[in-house]
């Protein structure tokens, strides 16, 4: 039981690190396994290993002797995720590559690290995520989908539906693919020992949640991402493994060079999933454009809808 | 005579004195395909998806759904792939004579010259020196350029990119003038990713294979596979593409009969 500085008396979880009764401890907000909102009563100071409590483990996704897979890392976004979660402790990072005959700057420097095994994943080809998953499905604790294909376009900028299709292919039915294949494996895990399965996290767009008509066939294929992250979710938490969805603005790559900024560094976004992922919450939306939109929206999503087009 | 000819090639296949070897690499995902800068339109690879496997979705019955581009795998370009063959008559998938999609086989071999250099080009010299040998290619015959890259069963080692771009074999510029002008073939064949060289766009005029020969109404293969297999001369091919209507190009089937 613990009394609030504010008044009320309440059953909360408690912190191995807290000391014995009665003594101060601050009380948190966090979700259980199953998606509830519950509070945790921390100690006042900082102990030894605080990130290691079991209560503390199980509501939180912390990559820390996790094993991750970080779907695609020939991307800036990829291969900062992929740092981070090693930097946060992670102790294997399976790094996908498509299209190997494409060469792109920092891939070599990143297999170059201990823990990172690279493996072959395309998300637009079935074969080829049912063969990654048959190999390692069973040993990810933590899929970081960070695979996209984003072009800049709307409907009246470029004629017939090729390009849109590939964003979709990948953006939409490659979450599909991947959700079908790890899915259940991640789910079966979610209570498996001390670093058990855990959590999934789509790299979605600030633009899932109001079309953007400069990149709208892009937006499109996000916004069915986030549908389609919803059904992920309730199906995962049968499982206790969460569903962190990321909405960043525009990121500072290729794609988005045309852009003023502020755009988003791939190693800011990098620093926010991993922050998510040590708060066990499921939606993030990191930099400062991503944070603007989300106000515009929960204010007026109408409104922003139409400021966004003029 | 050729009802005959025919009654004898029936006999010698049935007999085995025929062979019929396989030109075509298998459609799998992971098979390599033309890659554009990524501002332009791209092929699609193969994709295969499972309709069903006597299962749930359909239990007596194995069937998938695949998709490709028209220029994916072993393929077949017709004339009006290229801008210069937009305007001939009978240039596309449904409309070329199918008279001219059987027909005899003059095997260039460059695979010394290809493994020596992956940039290696097909000159007029070379071609006049492999007809001094094996005598002059006939009007309306298939060239295929033999350069055993067919055999780099590794997609990095047969897209051949470096920081400058594709490195792959084919033909000069002017001997694609010649082959058209002075020797009338139907068609060229190879068995890199395209039937230009990698760095064809530097040549004049970019992409001369494909410039010149759909601009004179002929048709190319690329991405063939056993070349190595087929005689200098005396094989017959068989590349029929789909009927598809007013396709540039399709998947093949490529075929060649050769005396065993």
């Amino acid at each position: 039981m613990v009394r609030l500085d504010v008044g009320p008396t309440l059953v909360v979880h408690l912190h191995g690190g807290c000391a014995a009764p009665p003594s101060r401890v601050r009380v948190d907000a966090r979700l259980d396994k199953s998606g509830q909102g519950v509070l945790l009563a921390f100690p006042i100071d900082e102990v030894p290993n605080m990130a290691d409590d079991r209560q503390l483990r199980e509501m939180t996704c912390d990559p820390k002797f996790r094993k991750v897979l970080v779907t695609d890392g020939k991307t800036g976004v990829g291969q900062a995720v992929a740092r981070a979660v090693i930097d946060a402790g992670a102790d294997l990072v399976w790094v996908g590559y498509a299209e190997p005959w494409k060469q792109v700057p920092g891939f070599a420097e990143l297999e170059a690290l201990p823990q990172v095994a690279l493996l072959p994943l395309d998300l637009s080809d079935s074969r080829s995520v049912k063969q990654a998953a048959a190999e390692i499905g069973g040993k990810v604790d933590i899929l970081i989908n960070t695979a996209e294909v984003h072009r800049t376009q709307g409907i009246a900028s470029r004629s017939g539906v090729e390009t849109a299709r590939a964003e979709m292919d990948v953006n939409y039915f490659g979450l599909l693919r991947l959700a079908q294949e790890f899915g259940p494996a991640m789910r079966s895990r979610g209570a498996d020992g001390q670093s058990s399965a855990t959590a999934w996290v789509n790299l979605l767009s600030i633009y899932a949640l109001c079309n953007y008509p400069a990149h709208g066939t892009f937006c499109a294929s996000k916004a069915a991402a986030l549908s389609l992250s919803q059904c992920l979710r309730a199906e995962m938490r049968q499982g206790g493994v969460r569903v962190i969805n990321a909405f960043p603005g525009p990121i500072d790559d290729e794609w988005n060079q045309a852009l003023p900024p502020p755009k988003l560094p791939p190693e800011s976004l990098a620093k926010a999933l991993v922050k998510a992922l040590k708060d066990g919450v499921e939606d993030v939306y990191p930099g400062d454009v991503a944070q603007e939109w989300l106000a515009r929206w929960q204010d007026n999503p109408k409104v922003l809808e139409r400021e966004v087009s003029l | 005579m050729a009802a005959s000819t025919l009654i004898s090639l029936a006999a010698d296949l049935a007999a085995g004195r025929i062979r019929v070897v396989d030109l075509t690499q298998t459609l799998t995902p992971e098979f390599p395909q033309i890659v554009l800068p990524p501002e332009f339109g791209q092929c699609l690879p193969f994709r295969i998806e499972e309709v069903s496997r006597y299962d749930e979705r359909g239990p007596a019955w194995y069937w998938n759904n695949f998709s490709c581009g028209e220029h994916t795998g072993t393929h077949f370009d017709a004339p009006i792939h290229w801008v210069s063959g937009r305007d001939l008559p009978n240039n596309a998938t449904d409309t070329v004579p199918v008279q001219e999609l059987v027909g005899a086989a003059c095997v260039i071999d460059c695979s010394q010259e290809a493994a020596a250099d992956a940039d290696f080009l097909l000159t007029t010299d070379l071609v006049r020196r492999w007809e001094a040998v094996h005598g002059r290619i006939p009007p309306r015959a298939w060239v295929l350029m033999r350069t055993d890259w067919s055999k780099r069963t590794d997609p990095v080692a047969y897209q051949n990119y470096d920081a400058t771009g594709q490195h792959t074999p084919g033909p000069a510029a002017e001997v694609v003038r010649f082959l058209i002008e002075e020797r009338d073939i139907v068609g060229f064949g190879s068995e890199a990713i395209g039937t230009d060289a990698g760095q064809g766009y530097h040549l004049r005029p970019p992409y001369p294979c494909h410039y010149y020969m759909h601009g004179a109404g002929r048709y190319g293969l690329q991405c063939l596979a056993n070349l190595d297999l087929l005689p200098p001369t005396g094989a017959v091919i068989f590349c029929a593409p789909l009927k598809i209507m007013n396709g540039s190009g399709s998947p093949i089937r490529a075929l060649a009969l050769v005396p065993a």
